[in-house]
């Protein structure tokens, strides 16, 4: 069992609000996965900047002085920005595959949480509460997020493997469920040069659908040839720069109830999760089908096929 | 009128409040406030009181109820009536997955849709949808009777024994061992029944009946794998 929560908002005058609201959220779903915590935060755009979040457990050694050092490698400014275990590095959007590259060589135990122009994922183990804290989500604003509520059956309880997964530029993967073909498929995977880190499930899933993008797919096609690769049980939230998307396998054990008002459309594993967003009484509420694919996007029309990053 | 505010007094207060009410109870009238999509609202009761859920609930809402008639005002999550014995369950919204699931007895009137599994292994309760029901509904049903004014979603009534099944629209698929079945004047007339109890109001003649073609109670080798 898991809990998801994501908040898409329509409304811009709710922005500054989507941290506390989506925290309030996910604090409602700690029954459901009360051992970690992630939330992914679509917040402000640099025009020609990228953000690089990155993870240490011994950050306090590992984030001093790392700005300094990386603009060195990479001849050009960057900024550093510390919360906790986690830091948000900016840097020109066309360093951003150079940083990447040199950040193992500058220190192999720092790991990366997501790339992209608004994405930043932070993701730990611990009640959501309490991640939700360290991390200081209730202040941040921006345009969508999701978070994530851990119950682990698959493998261990590790910071990478709590959700959400980074799937590719500003995108990230939510999952309550389990793969039972995550051995096989990673193995496929690995084969053809893929990287998966952990005996996670869903980080399968997620480079199941990074494999697939850079093949040609969109995210809407790889959702659904995910419907036919993978074997399990699994609703997907998934994040994109411009919004997001959920798809339930055919069988839909993984509860999901959908929310949509003029304000927002928002996403919870239990109706429980929604009750306190503002107009939920008069909001439009409904379950997603299950083996369809969904997005919600700031651009229109939305649809499966689109090309989503 | 007994007035309980569930985000104030909590749920355990509220089941103990409820069990505690017997058949010569004189406070036969409830209203629950702030349910805010909380599970096991109402669960277990025994007793012939009318208990009004003011707003939408989580799972398992009415579940194994005797006696008691439960009004939701709203939508339920999963699990709704399930293991009911007897007594009426009417929710005024959508139901989510297996609504009266295991159901003995009782009615389950859902105004709006149900989703997947809606009376799954169902052994004879009645259950009434407005609307229509998802995948793999009346899924190893043994009896009693399902109504489905809107549509049916794949596979219904998979596997299923003895149960009757009534659908005014489309059926998306049949499940293994489900057929569909003559309408005869008893059906008709056990249908304008449950279409009474359930508030609806439509002719039985609108309706198909399916049911089991008995072929799956008898092992059959060419069945095995």
């Amino acid at each position: 069992m898991c809990g998801i929560v994501g908040l898409f908002l329509k409304d811009k005058s709710l922005e500054p609000q989507l941290g506390s609201l989506l925290t309030d959220m996910l604090i409602t779903m700690t029954d459901r996965g009360p051992d970690s915590a992630g939330i992914a935060i679509y917040g402000s755009e640099t025009t020609g900047n990228a953000k690089l979040t990155i993870q240490s457990d011994s950050p306090d050694t590992a984030f001093a002085g790392l700005d300094a050092t990386l603009s060195t490698a990479l001849g050009t400014p960057v900024t550093l920005s510390v919360k906790d275990t986690h830091a948000v590095l900016d840097l020109p959007f066309d360093k951003l595959d150079q940083a990447r590259a040199a950040l193992p060589g500058i220190d192999p135990s720092l790991r990366v949480m997501s790339r992209g122009e608004t994405l930043e994922i932070y993701k730990e183990v611990g009640l959501p509460k309490n991640v939700a804290d360290r991390f200081d989500i209730r202040q941040m604003s921006g345009t969508h997020g999701i978070g994530h509520t851990r119950m682990a059956t698959e493998s261990a309880v590790t910071t990478m493997g709590a959700h959400p997964f980074n799937t590719g530029l500003d995108q990230c993967l939510v999952h309550n469920g389990s793969l039972s073909n995550h051995n096989s498929l990673r193995r496929k995977l690995r084969r053809d040069g893929v990287h998966i880190e952990t005996e996670n499930d869903t980080e399968v899933g997620a480079a199941y659908l990074t494999w697939q993008m850079q093949n040609g797919a969109t995210l809407g096609e790889a959702l659904e040839s995910a419907l036919d690769d993978l074997d399990g049980f699994f609703t997907f939230v998934v994040g994109t720069k411009d919004g997001f998307g959920v798809v339930r396998d055919p069988i839909a054990c993984k509860p999901a109830v959908m929310a949509e008002t003029e304000q927002y459309v928002a996403f919870g594993s239990e109706y429980r999760a929604l009750v306190n967003l503002p107009g939920i009484e008069d909001a439009r509420v409904w379950e997603p089908e299950p083996a369809t694919v969904y997005f919600w996007s700031h651009t229109t029309p939305p649809t499966a096929q689109e090309k989503a990053a | 009128m007994q007035e309980f505010d569930l985000e104030a007094e909590g749920l355990r207060a509220l089941n103990s409040a409820l069990h505690a009410q017997n058949n010569d109870t004189n406070q036969t009238a409830w209203e629950i406030l702030n349910p805010k999509g909380s599970h096991a609202i109402a669960v277990g009761l025994d007793a012939p009181i009318d208990v009004t859920v003011k707003g939408s609930t989580g799972y398992y809402c009415g579940g194994m109820n005797q006696q008691a008639n439960i009004h939701v005002a709203g939508s339920v999550g999963p699990g709704v009536a399930e293991n009911m014995m007897s007594g009426t369950v009417v929710i005024d919204g959508d139901a989510s997955q297996y609504a009266g699931a295991t159901g003995h007895g009782g009615t389950l009137v859902i105004k709006g849709n149900a989703s997947s599994r809606c009376g799954i292994s169902m052994k004879g309760i009645d259950i009434i949808v407005h609307g229509n029901v998802g995948h793999m509904s009346a899924f190893m049903a043994q009896s009693g009777n399902l109504v489905v004014c809107g549509d049916a979603g794949d596979a219904l009534g998979d596997s299923i024994y003895e149960a009757r099944l009534f659908v005014r629209g489309s059926v998306k698929s049949l499940g293994a061992d489900c057929i569909e079945k003559e309408m005869r004047p008893e059906h008709l007339a056990i249908l304008a029944d449950l279409l009474d109890r359930g508030g609806v109001d439509a002719d039985p003649s609108e309706f198909k009946r399916y049911g089991s073609a008995r072929k799956l109670y008898n092992f059959n080798i060419d069945n095995a794998y």
